[in-house]
């Protein structure tokens, strides 16, 4: 069986939905403009591409028709470029880096583009036709709002209105500093003129966090500084067969230790990530602490701490240049980032083994674990 | 008559007032050039984008829309002076320096386009002066607009030509702030103060003495002073702490340096110690930290607080009942004759004011009309000054000042035992200073039913709704009850005007003249019948209200809606069910039912819904029309204006709008016999709706919002009865529902409701307190 490797990561700047710099970018342009790059950085001939993989968590509207393959024609990529959209919500696109290592194993292509894109300015979280099954949404959380389950999770864990603000914080000082340092301008796509992320909120305060709000249950401990904000943005990652690497010397990233996929109860589902990364550390024959670098999505803060003390994860491992709550969370296109990101920081850091892992609603966790290039 | 030819505006002075009328003209939907000096040289334009950025947050809003704001282009007079050479008209409210002023108008004089109107909004500069200097053809095009605070809602524009000014460019700036600004126009003399401010300071003045020299009360004197008198309820004082404290003075250094010597202000113009002390201490009402009332908020409380006038000592608000019987409810003789406090206070006020009133014509305008509507329009009172007069009687009120040794106006000797207003003929006079009655002449399309009263009698009245012919071939429909509300009554009538209208006439207007178009409903009557269990009554009130609408809806010829004010609950209804709406663009519209704890029962549901999905910026699909609404009514949002509730799809995009409250009937009228040639009735919707589903994800957004803490429990029952209509019940995507469908929906949901003790609370609290119960 080949073995799937990431040679590329890119993305689009991330701003935020509705009154950032992107509200006015179609997704579709948008994407085609992060592959476009993504192509260009890491001089893949376009040629050898099987498939686009898309992940998008409400695929209509402008991200509708399967819009993997009218990415492909918007970035002018040949014909035989296919498209494939997928969605798992939050987890879309790094369930297209998973779709892709499985097709490489059994043959079935060598070069894959794994993107994911949402533009939640354009398209709204729920879509424009919610239409809940009326009996599951009477015997099941399966539609319950998330920031009810991030509710749920500060509850069932405990967890403090000053521990999460605390971590908004932490993450906010992290993405400031790899801003100033100039972190993300490798990975950084531009579009229409804007080369840098809207979404980072650098000189956010622990009392400016305090002053903040219930955002979803007037008792509850969950603001707008410690949940991700609506965003739009798109990433992608690029992933071929090691034989492809080698063969046209790709500079290797990373490669596809092993992936996992666990589903949980949707009202709390923001502890997914928990069960999926010991499946996929099971899988990789690894123990949590043989992990040097950690991205763990930051859906909210309260769930991403219960991760963090449920699976034992080192403070010092995780988000390096922060995570969603400062960058943003383009649904589709966050597993794309942080699979790629986890990847670059492989190496940037010169560190062996990465976990990427991420929290979806509908109570799901997705955990990929990546393994240094020898 | 010319024809408004003002396309684009220039004006100058970014403060309250300049700002206020570039957003009134803005409203128009004129582009508009605001410009003011510049104050930061790395900022040039900070005083004007500062002022339309402030403007955007004020409430009540200067502007009507968001759309409108944008037409104001901000800019500075060092580098934009020369864009006035593409406006047709420039507005000076600069501040009130005499040199300032005429600095400006020699720019002004080198860059405009020849013809092109300058005004000044001074209002206490003469208009000789502030030309001395310009040329010939300045002086033609020059003339002064005075406003009234805030623009946009106050209804009065005095506007003063000089000898020197064109007749034309008059015409067309008087057309323009007419019809398209919806100011009612006075025409004043070149005299100080005008007319409105002028008896409004003496009267102010004459008021805060009295009650200063007579022992009388703050309280007191704003409840003598108030709603007795026709005037509104801040009365006096309250008055004061609303214009500022502040402005006092300045408005009395301002008329006493102007007036004559031997002006009657003169010598009633006196600096109380207190309102010194008051501004010095920032008391400058409430822009500041109070006036003669402030709220105290120590300890956390908020009390209303009200001084005294011996001591200068706040202290808790009493309330003053002092005026009953007849004085109270504004007969004015029965008032000033009150004995002890009361008729001493009264008359203290009313005697000099009205004396005044009658002295200054025709010195500040030509006739008692003018001093009446000044008065009307510029301080909302509810009669002029002549008006009141004759309510008192001239010959009495004359009596009273000869025994008092008052000097007697001119006019008053004139008119001798008659009164200043008669109807002749079916029309409405004015005693002239030629001893003679004139007609009240109404300027061209201003139709007033006011006037049609006068002259023919209703065709057709019950207790609640009277049907009017305006000409035509057109007929109003009055709403007549109390605050115009809505009952059986009025759908009666509604029901007997339709074949009348189809034998006889082209088409029907919707319309009236009091406070407000209507506050829907009369849940007064509902509650009675709540009370007494009369389900099928309520039932019955339901389904003859649906019934009545539709049968305006499909009625064979045109039905145009012409609000204004208030449109709620079925006071909106009636709009959605009419084929095309003429509003006033002061016109404040929703459909507020949930706030009562019920829903819309007159079929604003299927409307509303019919409304949104034919909206081009909405998505497809069955839910994003049906949210729209559930979010628009389930929260009972109300327009803040006829632009708004196009925005939020109370009106169409097609329905029209008319600024000048006074032409609206005409305007609608206008709407109907255009309408009429060729009509056709609407076709009847037919629905594709979610069902269950739909219900079941509005549920989950509700469930959110009482998380939030932005429900309460009676919310979530009201909402949820309004969502199961706005889905279709129990439809299933694949089925039609028809209008009928809708209508039993709306009054299956409403009938749940009404015999829900939450929602009958609601109602309750609503009649007692006029205020929203939130259980």
């Amino acid at each position: 069986m080949s073995e799937a490797v990431i040679v590329g990561f890119a993305r689009s700047p991330f701003h935020p939905a509705m009154r950032g710099a992107l509200a006015k970018a179609r997704p579709d342009d948008l994407a085609a403009s992060t592959i476009r790059g993504l192509i260009e950085r890491t001089g893949v001939d376009a040629a050898d591409i099987e498939d686009i993989v898309m992940g998008c968590a409400f695929p209509e509207g402008e991200q509708g028709f399967n819009i993997a393959r009218l990415t492909g024609l918007l970035a002018d990529l040949p014909l035989s470029v296919g498209g494939i959209t997928m969605n798992r919500f939050c987890g879309s696109s790094m369930s297209a880096v998973h779709y892709a290592a499985g097709q490489i194993a059994i043959g079935a292509g060598e070069v894959f583009i794994c993107a994911g894109v949402e533009a939640m300015s354009r398209v709204p979280m729920t879509g424009f036709n919610p239409m809940p099954n009326p009996a599951l949404a009477a015997k099941s959380a399966a539609y319950l709002g998330m920031g009810d389950t991030a509710e749920n999770v500060a509850k069932k864990y405990s967890l403090s209105r000053e521990a999460q603000d605390a971590f908004a914080l932490a993450s906010q000082h992290k993405a400031g500093a790899a801003v100033a340092a100039g972190k993300f301008t490798d990975e950084i796509v531009p579009y229409g003129g804007v080369a840098t992320d809207g979404t980072p909120r650098p000189d956010t305060t622990a009392e400016g966090l305090a002053g903040l709000k219930p955002a979803f249950d007037q008792a509850g401990s969950v603001t707008a500084g410690t949940a991700s904000p609506l965003t739009d943005g798109a990433a992608a990652v690029l992933v071929t067969s090691a034989e492809y690497a080698k063969a046209h010397k790709l500079p290797v990233l990373a490669k596809v230790k092993a992936v996992a996929i666990s589903g949980c109860a949707p009202e709390i589902m923001g502890i997914g990530p928990v069960e999926a990364t010991r499946k996929a550390l099971a899988r990789a024959g690894l123990t949590i602490d043989q992990i040097d670098i950690v991205e763990l999505n930051e859906a909210f803060a309260s769930q991403a701490l219960a991760c963090i003390a449920d699976l034992g994860i080192a403070a010092e491992k995780i988000n390096l240049d922060g995570g969603a709550i400062a960058i943003g969370h383009p649904l589709g296109a966050t597993g794309a980032r942080i699979v790629g990101k986890a990847a670059s920081l492989l190496k940037r850091e010169g560190k062996r083994y990465a976990l990427a892992t991420q929290c979806i609603g509908g109570g799901q966790g997705i955990a990929t674990i990546l393994e240094a290039a020898e | 008559m010319s024809e408004p030819q003002i396309k684009k505006v220039c004006v100058i002075g970014a403060g309250t007032m300049g700002a206020g009328i570039a957003a009134q003209i803005a409203n128009a939907g004129v582009p508009v050039l605001l410009l003011d000096i510049v104050r930061d040289p790395a900022d040039r334009n900070a005083l004007a984008a500062g002022a339309v950025a402030k403007m955007l947050k004020t409430e009540p809003a200067p502007f009507m829309s968001a759309r409108a704001a944008k037409l104001v282009e901000v800019g500075n007079i060092e580098d934009d002076l020369a864009k006035v050479a593409a406006c047709d008209w420039v507005v000076e409210a600069i501040i009130e320096r005499l040199d300032l002023k005429q600095d400006l108008y020699a720019r002004l004089e080198a860059v405009r386009k020849p013809g092109t109107a300058v005004s000044s909004n001074t209002s206490t500069i003469p208009l000789a002066q502030l030309t001395d200097g310009r040329s010939p053809a300045f002086k033609q095009d020059f003339l002064i607009t005075h406003f009234f605070n805030p623009p946009r809602y106050m209804r009065l524009i005095e506007i003063v030509s000089g000898p020197d000014s064109d007749a034309a460019t008059v015409a067309r700036v008087r057309a323009f702030v007419d019809r398209q600004l919806g100011k009612s126009v006075v025409d004043a003399e070149d005299s100080p103060g005008f007319i409105a401010n002028r008896i409004g300071t003496f009267w102010l003045q004459a008021a805060i003495n009295a009650a200063f020299d007579q022992g009388v009360s703050v309280e007191e004197a704003d409840e003598i002073g108030g709603k007795p008198m026709g005037v509104p309820s801040t009365g006096i004082f309250g008055l004061v702490d609303l214009v500022g404290v502040d402005l006092m003075p300045h408005l009395q250094s301002s008329l006493t340096s102007t007036l004559p010597k031997d002006d009657p202000y003169q010598a009633i113009a006196r600096s109380e110690p207190l309102l010194e002390k008051l501004i010095a201490d920032g008391y400058t009402g409430r822009k500041g930290k109070g006036g003669f009332y402030r709220i105290n908020r120590e300890n956390g409380g908020k009390v209303k607080e009200v001084i005294d006038l011996a001591t200068g000592d706040f202290s808790p608000v009493k309330g003053s009942r002092l005026v009953s019987g007849a004085a109270a409810k504004g007969n004015l003789g029965a008032l000033i004759a009150e004995p002890g406090k009361v008729g001493a206070y009264a008359w203290a006020v009313l005697g000099p004011t009205l004396a005044y009133a009658a002295m200054i014509v025709p010195e500040a305008t030509a006739t008692v009309l003018g001093v009446d509507d000044a008065m009307k329009l510029g301080y909302n009172w509810k009669a002029g000054p002549f008006e009141m007069i004759d309510a008192i009687g001239a010959a009495n009120l004359r009596a009273r000042m000869e025994a008092e040794g008052m000097a007697v106006p001119p006019i008053l000797q004139l008119v001798g035992d008659k009164t200043f207003y008669r109807i002749e003929g079916g029309k409405r006079q004015f005693f002239g200073l030629d001893g003679e009655y004139h007609d009240v002449v109404r300027a061209d399309g201003v139709l007033l039913l006011e006037d049609i009263k006068l002259a023919s009698e209703p065709v057709m009245k019950n207790g609640s709704a009277a049907l009017w012919d305006v000409g035509e071939g057109i007929l109003a429909l009055e709403f007549t009850g109390k605050m115009n509300a809505l009952d059986g009554e009025v759908m009666k009538l509604i029901t007997k005007a339709i074949p009348l209208v189809q034998e006889k006439y082209k088409g029907l207007v919707i319309y009236n003249e009091g406070a407000n178009f209507s506050a829907g409903a009369n849940l007064g009557l509902a509650l009675f019948a709540l009370n007494i269990a009369a389900w099928s009554e309520i039932e019955k009130l339901v389904r003859g209200g649906q019934d009545a609408y539709k049968a305006l809806k499909y009625a064979p010829f045109p039905v145009v809606s012409a609000p204004f004010g208030l449109a709620l609950g079925g006071g909106c209804e009636i709009c959605l069910a009419s084929d095309a709406v003429q509003a006033h663009a002061e016109t404040y519209v929703g459909l507020v039912e949930c706030g009562v704890g019920i829903i819309p029962g007159w079929g604003g549901c299927s409307e509303m819904i019919d409304r949104w999905r034919s909206n081009p910026a909405m998505p497809k699909g069955p839910m994003p029309a049906v949210s729209k609404v559930f979010e628009i009514v389930s929260t009972a949002t109300v327009a803040k204006s006829a632009a708004n509730a196009q925005e939020l799809g109370f009106f169409r995009a097609t329905d029209r709008v008319t600024m000048n409250r006074d032409r609206l009937l005409f305007d609608a009228r206008a709407r109907a016999l255009e309408m009429a040639d060729g009509y056709t009735p609407p076709e009847k919707p037919e629905f594709r709706l979610p069902g269950a589903s739909g219900y079941a994800a509005l549920q989950l957004a509700v469930d959110s919002f009482r998380k939030q803490g932005k429900a309460t429990a009676h919310d979530v029952v009201v909402a949820g009865e309004l969502a199961r209509v706005l889905t279709g019940g129990d439809a299933d995507l694949t089925d039609i529902v028809t209008e009928a469908d809708m209508l039993r929906l709306e009054r299956e949901g409403f009938m749940r409701l009404v015999r829900n003790p939450a929602s009958q609370d609601r109602v309750e609290h609503m009649l007692e307190t006029g205020k929203p119960l939130r259980n």
